[in-house]
Protein backbone atom coordinates (compact mmCIF):
# COMPACT_ATOMS: atom_id res chain seq x y z
CA UNK A 1 0.00 0.00 0.00
CA UNK A 2 2.78 2.31 0.92
CA UNK A 3 4.46 1.66 -2.41
CA UNK A 4 1.24 2.30 -4.27
CA UNK A 5 0.83 5.68 -2.62
CA UNK A 6 4.43 6.42 -3.48
CA UNK A 7 3.85 5.55 -7.14
CA UNK A 8 0.71 7.67 -7.16
CA UNK A 9 2.60 10.65 -5.92
CA UNK A 10 5.33 10.08 -8.47
CA UNK A 11 2.76 9.86 -11.27
CA UNK A 12 1.28 13.18 -10.15
CA UNK A 13 4.73 14.64 -10.59
CA UNK A 14 4.94 13.07 -14.07
CA UNK A 15 7.54 10.45 -13.16
CA UNK A 16 7.14 6.67 -13.25
CA UNK A 17 9.77 4.24 -12.07
CA UNK A 18 10.15 0.72 -13.39
CA UNK A 19 12.85 -1.79 -14.21
CA UNK A 20 14.81 -1.48 -17.44
CA UNK A 21 13.73 -4.96 -18.55
CA UNK A 22 10.06 -4.04 -18.21
CA UNK A 23 10.49 -0.85 -20.18
CA UNK A 24 12.35 -2.62 -22.96
CA UNK A 25 9.84 -5.48 -23.06
CA UNK A 26 7.00 -2.96 -23.24
CA UNK A 27 8.63 -1.27 -26.21
CA UNK A 28 9.32 -4.57 -27.94
CA UNK A 29 5.88 -6.03 -27.58
CA UNK A 30 4.17 -2.87 -28.82
CA UNK A 31 6.05 -2.99 -32.10
CA UNK A 32 6.80 -6.56 -33.16
CA UNK A 33 7.52 -6.44 -36.84
CA UNK A 34 6.76 -9.71 -38.64
CA UNK A 35 8.83 -10.96 -41.55
CA UNK A 36 6.91 -11.56 -44.78
CA UNK A 37 6.70 -15.33 -44.89
CA UNK A 38 3.45 -16.60 -46.34
CA UNK A 39 3.67 -20.21 -47.51
CA UNK A 40 0.12 -21.32 -48.31
CA UNK A 41 -3.55 -20.66 -47.61
CA UNK A 42 -2.86 -19.55 -44.00
CA UNK A 43 -1.07 -16.56 -45.52
CA UNK A 44 -4.42 -15.34 -46.88
CA UNK A 45 -5.80 -15.19 -43.32
CA UNK A 46 -2.58 -13.52 -42.20
CA UNK A 47 -3.04 -10.86 -44.89
CA UNK A 48 -6.65 -10.41 -43.80
CA UNK A 49 -5.35 -9.81 -40.29
CA UNK A 50 -3.01 -7.16 -41.63
CA UNK A 51 -5.72 -5.38 -43.62
CA UNK A 52 -8.13 -2.71 -42.45
CA UNK A 53 -10.96 -4.84 -41.08
CA UNK A 54 -8.93 -6.66 -38.42
CA UNK A 55 -6.17 -4.05 -38.37
CA UNK A 56 -3.15 -5.54 -36.69
CA UNK A 57 -1.55 -2.11 -36.70
CA UNK A 58 -3.35 -1.59 -33.38
CA UNK A 59 -0.32 -3.42 -31.96
CA UNK A 60 2.21 -1.76 -34.23
CA UNK A 61 2.58 -4.86 -36.40
CA UNK A 62 1.27 -3.64 -39.73
CA UNK A 63 4.71 -3.46 -41.31
CA UNK A 64 5.48 -6.91 -42.72
CA UNK A 65 9.17 -6.53 -43.46
CA UNK A 66 10.51 -7.92 -46.70
CA UNK A 67 13.96 -8.17 -45.14
CA UNK A 68 14.53 -10.56 -42.22
CA UNK A 69 17.19 -8.14 -40.92
CA UNK A 70 14.46 -5.73 -39.88
CA UNK A 71 12.02 -8.26 -38.46
CA UNK A 72 11.71 -9.83 -35.04
CA UNK A 73 8.74 -12.15 -35.51
CA UNK A 74 8.33 -14.95 -38.03
CA UNK A 75 4.76 -16.15 -38.66
CA UNK A 76 5.12 -19.48 -40.47
CA UNK A 77 1.82 -19.32 -42.35
CA UNK A 78 1.23 -22.58 -44.16
CA UNK A 79 2.70 -25.99 -44.90
CA UNK A 80 6.47 -26.20 -45.21
CA UNK A 81 7.86 -28.42 -47.96
CA UNK A 82 11.12 -30.32 -47.55
CA UNK A 83 12.73 -28.18 -50.21
CA UNK A 84 11.64 -24.94 -48.52
CA UNK A 85 12.97 -26.02 -45.10
CA UNK A 86 16.58 -24.78 -45.57
CA UNK A 87 15.21 -21.46 -46.86
CA UNK A 88 13.03 -21.00 -43.77
CA UNK A 89 15.95 -21.79 -41.51
CA UNK A 90 18.19 -19.34 -43.36
CA UNK A 91 15.65 -16.54 -43.03
CA UNK A 92 15.28 -17.35 -39.34
CA UNK A 93 19.05 -17.23 -38.90
CA UNK A 94 19.19 -13.85 -40.64
CA UNK A 95 16.74 -12.26 -38.19
CA UNK A 96 18.44 -10.32 -35.39
CA UNK A 97 17.99 -11.34 -31.76
CA UNK A 98 15.65 -11.27 -29.93
CA UNK A 99 13.26 -13.08 -32.27
CA UNK A 100 10.08 -15.10 -31.96
CA UNK A 101 8.26 -17.66 -34.11
CA UNK A 102 4.53 -18.28 -34.42
CA UNK A 103 3.54 -21.56 -36.05
CA UNK A 104 0.26 -20.69 -37.77
CA UNK A 105 -2.15 -23.49 -38.63
CA UNK A 106 -2.07 -27.22 -38.17
CA UNK A 107 0.21 -27.91 -41.16
CA UNK A 108 2.99 -25.73 -39.82
CA UNK A 109 2.49 -27.13 -36.33
CA UNK A 110 2.72 -30.86 -37.12
CA UNK A 111 2.15 -31.57 -40.79
CA UNK A 112 -1.65 -31.48 -40.65
CA UNK A 113 -3.41 -33.57 -43.25
CA UNK A 114 -0.20 -33.87 -45.26
CA UNK A 115 1.36 -36.85 -43.55
CA UNK A 116 3.69 -37.68 -46.43
CA UNK A 117 7.17 -37.41 -47.91
CA UNK A 118 6.83 -33.91 -49.33
CA UNK A 119 6.25 -31.84 -46.20
CA UNK A 120 8.11 -31.14 -42.98
CA UNK A 121 6.08 -32.65 -40.11
CA UNK A 122 6.06 -29.54 -37.95
CA UNK A 123 8.30 -26.48 -38.24
CA UNK A 124 9.46 -27.06 -34.65
CA UNK A 125 11.76 -29.68 -36.16
CA UNK A 126 13.57 -26.81 -37.93
CA UNK A 127 13.19 -23.67 -35.77
CA UNK A 128 12.17 -23.08 -32.12
CA UNK A 129 8.47 -22.15 -31.93
CA UNK A 130 6.97 -19.85 -29.27
CA UNK A 131 3.24 -19.98 -30.07
CA UNK A 132 1.22 -22.63 -31.90
CA UNK A 133 -2.02 -21.37 -33.45
CA UNK A 134 -4.38 -24.27 -34.31
CA UNK A 135 -6.89 -24.23 -37.16
CA UNK A 136 -7.09 -25.01 -40.84
CA UNK A 137 -6.64 -22.19 -41.53
CA UNK A 138 -7.03 -20.19 -38.30
CA UNK A 139 -9.30 -17.18 -38.55
CA UNK A 140 -7.64 -13.77 -38.15
CA UNK A 141 -9.09 -13.56 -34.63
CA UNK A 142 -7.29 -16.75 -33.66
CA UNK A 143 -4.00 -15.47 -35.00
CA UNK A 144 -4.56 -12.20 -33.15
CA UNK A 145 -5.17 -14.19 -29.96
CA UNK A 146 -1.90 -16.00 -30.55
CA UNK A 147 -0.16 -12.67 -31.03
CA UNK A 148 -1.62 -11.33 -27.77
CA UNK A 149 -0.35 -14.41 -25.95
CA UNK A 150 3.04 -13.80 -27.54
CA UNK A 151 2.91 -10.22 -26.22
CA UNK A 152 2.33 -11.64 -22.73
CA UNK A 153 5.31 -13.89 -23.23
CA UNK A 154 7.51 -11.04 -24.41
CA UNK A 155 6.39 -8.96 -21.44
CA UNK A 156 7.57 -11.64 -19.03
CA UNK A 157 11.15 -11.74 -20.24
CA UNK A 158 13.14 -11.34 -17.07
CA UNK A 159 16.38 -9.96 -18.35
CA UNK A 160 17.27 -7.21 -20.72
CA UNK A 161 19.58 -8.45 -23.45
CA UNK B 1 -7.07 -34.65 -87.81
CA UNK B 2 -10.00 -36.23 -86.03
CA UNK B 3 -9.83 -39.38 -83.93
CA UNK B 4 -10.36 -41.82 -86.79
CA UNK B 5 -7.83 -40.09 -89.00
CA UNK B 6 -5.03 -40.13 -86.43
CA UNK B 7 -5.82 -43.76 -85.53
CA UNK B 8 -5.66 -44.77 -89.19
CA UNK B 9 -2.45 -42.83 -89.68
CA UNK B 10 -0.56 -44.53 -86.83
CA UNK B 11 -2.03 -47.98 -87.67
CA UNK B 12 -0.21 -47.79 -91.00
CA UNK B 13 3.06 -47.85 -89.09
CA UNK B 14 2.44 -49.54 -85.72
CA UNK B 15 0.74 -52.80 -84.71
CA UNK B 16 -0.29 -52.14 -81.12
CA UNK B 17 -2.74 -49.25 -81.37
CA UNK B 18 -5.62 -48.92 -78.91
CA UNK B 19 -8.55 -46.52 -79.37
CA UNK B 20 -10.58 -46.14 -76.17
CA UNK B 21 -12.61 -43.31 -74.61
CA UNK B 22 -11.74 -40.98 -77.43
CA UNK B 23 -7.99 -41.44 -76.98
CA UNK B 24 -5.39 -43.14 -79.15
CA UNK B 25 -2.59 -45.08 -77.47
CA UNK B 26 0.42 -46.63 -79.18
CA UNK B 27 2.48 -49.17 -77.25
CA UNK B 28 6.05 -49.78 -78.42
CA UNK B 29 9.24 -51.46 -77.20
CA UNK B 30 11.49 -49.17 -75.27
CA UNK B 31 14.30 -49.62 -77.81
CA UNK B 32 12.02 -48.20 -80.50
CA UNK B 33 10.93 -45.18 -78.49
CA UNK B 34 13.07 -42.45 -80.05
CA UNK B 35 12.41 -43.75 -83.54
CA UNK B 36 8.66 -43.84 -82.83
CA UNK B 37 8.49 -40.36 -81.38
CA UNK B 38 10.58 -38.95 -84.24
CA UNK B 39 8.18 -40.52 -86.72
CA UNK B 40 4.98 -39.26 -85.07
CA UNK B 41 6.50 -35.81 -84.68
CA UNK B 42 7.51 -35.53 -88.32
CA UNK B 43 4.86 -37.61 -90.07
CA UNK B 44 1.74 -37.22 -87.92
CA UNK B 45 2.03 -33.48 -87.11
CA UNK B 46 2.39 -34.14 -83.35
CA UNK B 47 4.69 -31.20 -82.71
CA UNK B 48 4.06 -30.66 -78.98
CA UNK B 49 5.13 -32.93 -76.12
CA UNK B 50 2.60 -31.96 -73.47
CA UNK B 51 3.58 -34.45 -70.77
CA UNK B 52 6.08 -37.14 -69.87
CA UNK B 53 4.44 -39.33 -67.28
CA UNK B 54 5.07 -42.58 -65.49
CA UNK B 55 3.08 -45.25 -63.63
CA UNK B 56 4.15 -47.97 -61.22
CA UNK B 57 2.45 -51.38 -61.23
CA UNK B 58 3.92 -53.57 -58.45
CA UNK B 59 3.59 -57.30 -59.08
CA UNK B 60 3.48 -56.90 -62.85
CA UNK B 61 6.22 -57.14 -65.39
CA UNK B 62 7.09 -54.70 -66.91
CA UNK B 63 6.54 -52.82 -63.68
CA UNK B 64 7.24 -49.21 -64.67
CA UNK B 65 5.35 -47.76 -67.64
CA UNK B 66 6.41 -44.55 -69.34
CA UNK B 67 3.69 -42.49 -71.09
CA UNK B 68 4.44 -39.69 -73.54
CA UNK B 69 1.45 -37.45 -74.22
CA UNK B 70 1.68 -35.66 -77.53
CA UNK B 71 -0.50 -32.93 -78.98
CA UNK B 72 -0.71 -31.24 -82.32
CA UNK B 73 -0.91 -27.47 -82.20
CA UNK B 74 -1.74 -27.36 -85.91
CA UNK B 75 -4.14 -30.30 -86.24
CA UNK B 76 -5.69 -30.37 -82.77
CA UNK B 77 -5.30 -34.13 -82.34
CA UNK B 78 -3.60 -36.01 -79.53
CA UNK B 79 -1.69 -39.26 -79.13
CA UNK B 80 -0.24 -41.27 -76.26
CA UNK B 81 2.88 -43.40 -76.65
CA UNK B 82 3.48 -46.00 -73.93
CA UNK B 83 6.44 -48.20 -73.21
CA UNK B 84 7.18 -50.59 -70.35
CA UNK B 85 10.46 -50.89 -68.44
CA UNK B 86 11.52 -54.10 -66.66
CA UNK B 87 11.97 -53.58 -62.93
CA UNK B 88 15.60 -54.77 -62.95
CA UNK B 89 16.68 -52.27 -65.62
CA UNK B 90 14.95 -48.89 -65.35
CA UNK B 91 16.65 -47.15 -68.26
CA UNK B 92 15.26 -45.44 -71.34
CA UNK B 93 16.59 -43.08 -73.98
CA UNK B 94 16.06 -39.39 -73.39
CA UNK B 95 13.93 -37.47 -75.87
CA UNK B 96 15.19 -34.06 -74.81
CA UNK B 97 16.92 -33.77 -78.20
CA UNK B 98 13.51 -34.00 -79.90
CA UNK B 99 11.65 -31.64 -77.56
CA UNK B 100 13.60 -29.35 -75.18
CA UNK B 101 10.64 -29.43 -72.79
CA UNK B 102 11.41 -33.09 -72.08
CA UNK B 103 14.43 -31.95 -70.07
CA UNK B 104 12.54 -30.99 -66.89
CA UNK B 105 9.77 -33.54 -67.38
CA UNK B 106 12.29 -36.38 -67.50
CA UNK B 107 14.03 -34.99 -64.45
CA UNK B 108 10.71 -35.14 -62.62
CA UNK B 109 10.21 -38.81 -63.56
CA UNK B 110 13.80 -39.53 -62.52
CA UNK B 111 13.21 -37.78 -59.19
CA UNK B 112 9.90 -39.42 -58.29
CA UNK B 113 10.22 -42.87 -59.95
CA UNK B 114 13.97 -43.45 -60.35
CA UNK B 115 14.00 -44.00 -64.12
CA UNK B 116 17.39 -43.22 -65.71
CA UNK B 117 17.28 -41.37 -69.02
CA UNK B 118 20.28 -42.11 -71.23
CA UNK B 119 21.58 -39.04 -73.03
CA UNK B 120 19.87 -36.52 -70.74
CA UNK B 121 21.96 -33.32 -70.42
CA UNK B 122 21.49 -32.82 -66.65
CA UNK B 123 19.78 -35.69 -64.86
CA UNK B 124 19.41 -34.40 -61.28
CA UNK B 125 16.52 -34.17 -58.84
CA UNK B 126 14.07 -31.35 -59.55
CA UNK B 127 11.31 -31.50 -56.88
CA UNK B 128 12.87 -33.19 -53.87
CA UNK B 129 16.03 -31.89 -52.10
CA UNK B 130 19.33 -33.02 -53.58
CA UNK B 131 20.28 -35.33 -50.71
CA UNK B 132 16.94 -37.13 -50.64
CA UNK B 133 16.95 -40.93 -50.60
CA UNK B 134 14.36 -42.98 -52.46
CA UNK B 135 11.73 -42.21 -55.08
CA UNK B 136 8.51 -41.16 -53.34
CA UNK B 137 5.91 -41.82 -56.07
CA UNK B 138 6.70 -45.51 -56.29
CA UNK B 139 3.95 -47.67 -54.85
CA UNK B 140 6.28 -49.30 -52.31
CA UNK B 141 7.15 -45.90 -50.78
CA UNK B 142 5.23 -45.46 -47.49
CA UNK B 143 2.15 -43.23 -47.75
CA UNK B 144 2.50 -41.60 -44.36
CA UNK B 145 4.41 -41.79 -41.12
CA UNK B 146 7.62 -40.69 -42.81
CA UNK B 147 10.44 -39.32 -40.66
CA UNK B 148 11.64 -35.79 -41.39
CA UNK B 149 15.32 -35.64 -42.38
CA UNK B 150 17.08 -32.30 -42.02
CA UNK B 151 20.80 -31.66 -42.25
CA UNK B 152 21.82 -35.15 -41.16
CA UNK B 153 19.40 -35.43 -38.21
CA UNK B 154 16.00 -37.14 -38.33
CA UNK B 155 12.78 -36.39 -36.47
CA UNK B 156 10.26 -39.26 -36.29
CA UNK B 157 6.67 -38.74 -37.51
CA UNK B 158 4.30 -36.98 -35.05
CA UNK B 159 2.51 -40.16 -33.88
CA UNK B 160 5.83 -41.71 -32.81
CA UNK B 161 7.17 -38.73 -30.87
CA UNK B 162 5.43 -39.67 -27.62
CA UNK B 163 3.65 -36.32 -27.34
Amino acid sequence: MNEDRLVEEEVKRGILTTSLAKAVNWARKQSTWPVTFGLACCAIEMMAMGAGHYDVSRWGMEIFRASPRQADLMIVAGRLSQKMAPVLRQIYDQMPEPKWVISMGVCASQGGMFNNYALVQGVDTIVPVDIYVPGCPPRPEMLMYGILRLHEKIGKRGTFK
Amino acid sequence: MDLEAIATRVRERFDDVLVARGEVTVTVDRDDLVETLTWVRDEAELDHLSDVSCTDWPGREPRIWMAYHLASLRGGHRLRVKTGLPSNDLRIASVSALWPTADWQEREVFDLFGVTFDGHPNLTRILMPDGWEGHPLRKDHPLGGVATPYKGATVPPPDERGL
